[in-house]
């Protein structure tokens, strides 16, 4: 939506923005947490709010067409794309495209953790969606596995939740996240964080029974004697983003193979001419406020290559 | 009601049993103990159809195996809508010196009937399967064998039975194996009674038990476990055929297979277990795949992988089990049905028959016997243009349900009416939640579509069955 709404700020007549989901906002509408907005609005607003106020400017925008339910399947180094929608496939072609699609998470069975398969494994982001916009509560008790921003702020919402937090487990030396959220989110609530520690497996036939864990050396080695158990219901898994860029690479376009996201000499560029990506789809951000400085950023990079407003 | 036939099990033992008896004018039962159909042994394997090599030429699996191909080949594959695979098998070399192995491993073969096999040297392999390591010196190509989905294979014999008037029940264990008074076999399975002429035992690891139920404890299944690591389906192009090393003397070895869905696959270990419930994967297993993968296929990383499983081979003994118990009069036994159990199927199937021929049950055909099921739509697997002509039909083609798989809404419900229950029946049949994010994104998607179809509280959705709930509670 950042972006849409600065090449249209820096003069691009015709922009069409596709959403794969009903509703725009993207992942924003899932966190309901405050913390967004700080540095681009000056206070401090939720996700689903934050969200709102570019939804609001881009609804109001007639040069601006939303196209939601609408999903890419085909992007070609000429900017021509396919989408299916509810009742159509589509095709376009575009003068300029930007690939703002966002980042998935890191899955447990990309570390990986060994032991059985049960239901009760989640990684956080569906958790996530799963409380705040379904209103499902996945377990009784649970183990957190990755100490980011995420699971600090899983870890949180489940507790507010009723469910007993028993543990952040985290293989490195120090929390990933935000000091901030390692105190009013695990220190607040009085969940214990295991850092140098790493689940060494998941226990159970039909639904996590318990998770083994182990305290690991410099080199991420398991300390032989050190591993004890831990009984819960449900394990979420926090440990990392990476930017989605199926499409940019279906196309031909340059990946870097050690983050998935575009290589690329500067921020938002892709090695196709005229085809942008910007947000967590370039790079994963801290921030959301980030994520909107610079999409606003490939938003004019778009409208130059187009010569708009010129 | 009284059946001529109950089939105890429906993995691919027991669903090409009764999809093979539902030819001819009976009346057949299939009780499966699980949630669905294919959630043993069946579900969690390599998905080869093997060519019959290296088995031992005298072997009853040797020649089940051999004949189980040609059906396929010949015949199942088209009328059951299956995305068969015919890309052949390497067994490669390391060292010279094992030339005169592939030779036998070749001799074997024709004696069993594998046909058009030949050694290929260095230069043929560079030319075509160019991600060989430099290891590799020779190797055995077997064109016909090939490759399927192994739970699409079980899902598309169970409903061509159906169709073709076998009662299937599912969530119903068989705890008891008895005889009435009128000479007839009682069956209890999920708290109902049930009474059969015949029984046909194809419970897979659990053949022994029932076995035993029903008055002849005459052999034991012992489980051996093998873990299998999926890659990227970017890696789909990895290799062009199944690649194996010289078998060792319980498997196999480690290969590198392609899938028919495309993301190829690594493994399997081979282990003996004593837990026939334990389907954990461990560090050693990755270690072990890797390292053997890596032999044959240098490129092969640890990155690639995004999923993995293990199963667990029903073996009793060497070979297959497939007879009559003169104990127990009526009771045939599909038992030990390890590797190549899959491919074999159908011709163990036909012999079943047989069996049950020779003991009075008379084959009639039907006159309307359904040879054929439709194949079920996979946007994957079809080019654009067809999908337009889909959603053009019914607008929910256009409405995709899982990102990685490209999955839409019209395949979930459509896999929900050909008898989805769970969350894995509906990864299995659709792919759905098997792609690199694993149901993250669809997960919830997917358990409302099942909510609206199925009637079900979000708290009832299961993965696999009773116990496997994903909810605790929903508040409102
Ligand atoms: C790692 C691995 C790789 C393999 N790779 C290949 C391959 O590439 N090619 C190949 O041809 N073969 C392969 N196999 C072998 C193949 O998977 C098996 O031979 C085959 O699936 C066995 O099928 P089944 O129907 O006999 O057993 P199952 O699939 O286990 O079916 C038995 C069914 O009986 C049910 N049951 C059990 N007890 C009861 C009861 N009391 N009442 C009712 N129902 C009951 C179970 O729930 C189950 O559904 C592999 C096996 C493994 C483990």
């Amino acid at each position: 939506m950042a972006a849409a709404l600065a090449a249209r700020g820096a003069g691009v007549k015709d922009v069409l923005l596709l959403e794969r989901d009903r509703h725009l906002g993207g992942i924003l509408n899932q966190c309901i947490h405050p913390g967004f907005g700080l540095h681009h609005f000056k206070e401090e607003l939720t996700g689903p709010e934050y969200a709102d106020r570019f939804v609001r400017r881009v609804e109001a925008d007639p040069g601006i067409e939303v196209s939601p339910r609408s999903f890419v399947v085909r992007l070609t180094p000429d900017r021509e794309l396919s989408y299916l929608r509810p009742g159509a496939l589509e095709e376009v072609r575009a003068g300029a495209v930007i690939l703002a699609t966002g980042c998935r998470e890191r899955t447990r069975e990309m570390i990986p953790i060994p032991g059985s398969r049960p239901a009760g494994v989640y990684p956080a982001g569906l958790a996530q969606k799963m409380v705040n916009i379904e209103g499902w509560i996945p377990g009784r008790e649970a183990v957190i596995v990755g100490s980011g921003d995420i699971g600090l702020i899983m870890a949180r919402r489940m507790a507010l939740e009723g469910v007993k937090v028993r543990a952040v487990v985290e293989i490195q030396d120090r929390s990933r996240g935000l000091a901030r959220n390692v105190v009013q989110c695990l220190e607040d609530f009085g969940i214990p964080l295991h850092l140098r520690h790493r689940v060494s497996a998941i226990r159970g036939r039909d639904r996590v029974e318990s998770v083994d864990v182990a305290r690991v050396d410099a080199d991420l080695r398991d300390v032989p004697g050190s591993a004890f158990s831990i009984p819960c219901d449900t394990v979420l898994v926090s440990v990392g983003l990476i930017p989605e860029n199926e499409l940019l690479e279906a196309a031909g376009g340059a990946i870097d193979p050690a983050t998935n996201g575009p290589a690329a000499p500067a921020v938002n560029l892709t090695s196709l001419p005229g085809v942008f990506a910007c947000g967590n789809a370039f790079k994963v951000y801290d921030l959301a406020d980030s994520v909107t400085r610079d999409s606003e950023l490939a938003g004019r990079l778009a409208a130059g290559y187009l010569g708009a407003g010129a | 009601m009284t059946y001529d036939v109950a089939v105890i099990g429906a993995g691919i033992s027991g669903a090409a049993v009764a999809r093979e008896l539902s030819r001819y004018r009976l009346k057949v039962l299939l009780l499966e103990k699980e949630a669905e159909p294919a959630f043993g042994v069946s579900k969690s394997n390599s998905g080869i159809i093997h060519a019959g090599t290296q088995n031992p030429p005298s072997s009853l699996k040797g020649r089940l195996c051999v004949e189980g191909n040609r059906l396929m080949r010949e015949e199942l594959a088209s009328d059951l809508g299956l995305n068969f695979v015919q890309c052949g098998q390497l067994i490669v070399i390391f060292d010279p010196a094992d030339l005169p192995e592939l030779e036998k491993i070749k001799a074997d073969g024709e004696r069993l009937g594998v046909k058009e096999m030949r050694l290929v040297d260095r230069a043929w392999l560079d030319a075509n399967e160019p991600n060989l390591g430099p290891e590799v010196k020779a190797a055995l190509l077997v064109p016909s064998a090939g490759i399927i989905s192994p739970y699409r294979f079980v899902y598309a014999l169970v409903e061509n039975a159906v169709r073709n008037g076998v009662h299937l029940r599912t969530s119903c264990p068989v705890t008891a194996v008895g005889r009435g008074a009128d000479g007839l076999f009682a069956l209890t399975a999920g708290g109902q009674r049930f009474a059969a002429r015949f029984v046909v035992n194809a419970a897979g690891l659990r053949a022994d038990e029932v076995s035993a139920l029903a008055g002849a404890p005459t052999f034991t299944i012992t489980p051996r476990k093998g873990e299998e690591y999926l890659l990227d389906r970017k890696r789909e192009h990895i290799a062009r055929h199944i690649v194996f090393p010289l078998p060792t003397k319980t498997s196999k070895g480690i290969l590198i297979i392609k899938t028919s869905d495309g993301n190829p696959m690594i493994g399997p270990t081979a282990h003996d277990a004593d837990d026939k419930e334990d389907l954990s994967t461990s560090d050693e297993g990755l270690a072990e795949v890797l390292a053997g993968a890596r032999r044959m296929m240098p490129t092969v990383s640890r990155r690639d992988i995004i999923a993995y499983f293990a199963g667990l081979r029903p073996a009793s003994g060497k070979d297959f089990i497939v007879r009559h118990e003169d104990s127990v009069p009526g009771l045939v036994n599909v038992a030990g049905i390890q590797s190549p159990g899959l491919t074999a199927a159908p011709a163990i199937a036909v012999m079943v028959a047989g069996i049950l021929a020779d003991r009075g049950l008379e084959l009639k055909p039907k006159e309307d016997f359904h040879r054929l099921r439709p194949r079920p739509v996979h946007l994957f697997q079809v080019p654009l243009e067809r999908t337009r002509a889909l959603i053009e039909q019914d607008p929910a083609y256009g409405d995709i349900v899982c990102r990685c798989e490209l999955v839409s809404a019209q395949e979930v419900r459509d896999a929900i009416k050909r008898g989805a229950r769970t969350l894995d029946g509906i990864k299995f049949r659709t792919r759905a939640q098997a792609g690199r994010c694993h149901g993250g994104f669809c997960t919830t998607r997917i358990m409302k579509i099942m909510q609206e179809e199925l009637g079900l509280a979000v708290t009832e959705v299961t993965k696999r069955g009773p116990g496997s709930e994903l909810v605790k509670e929903e508040r409102k």
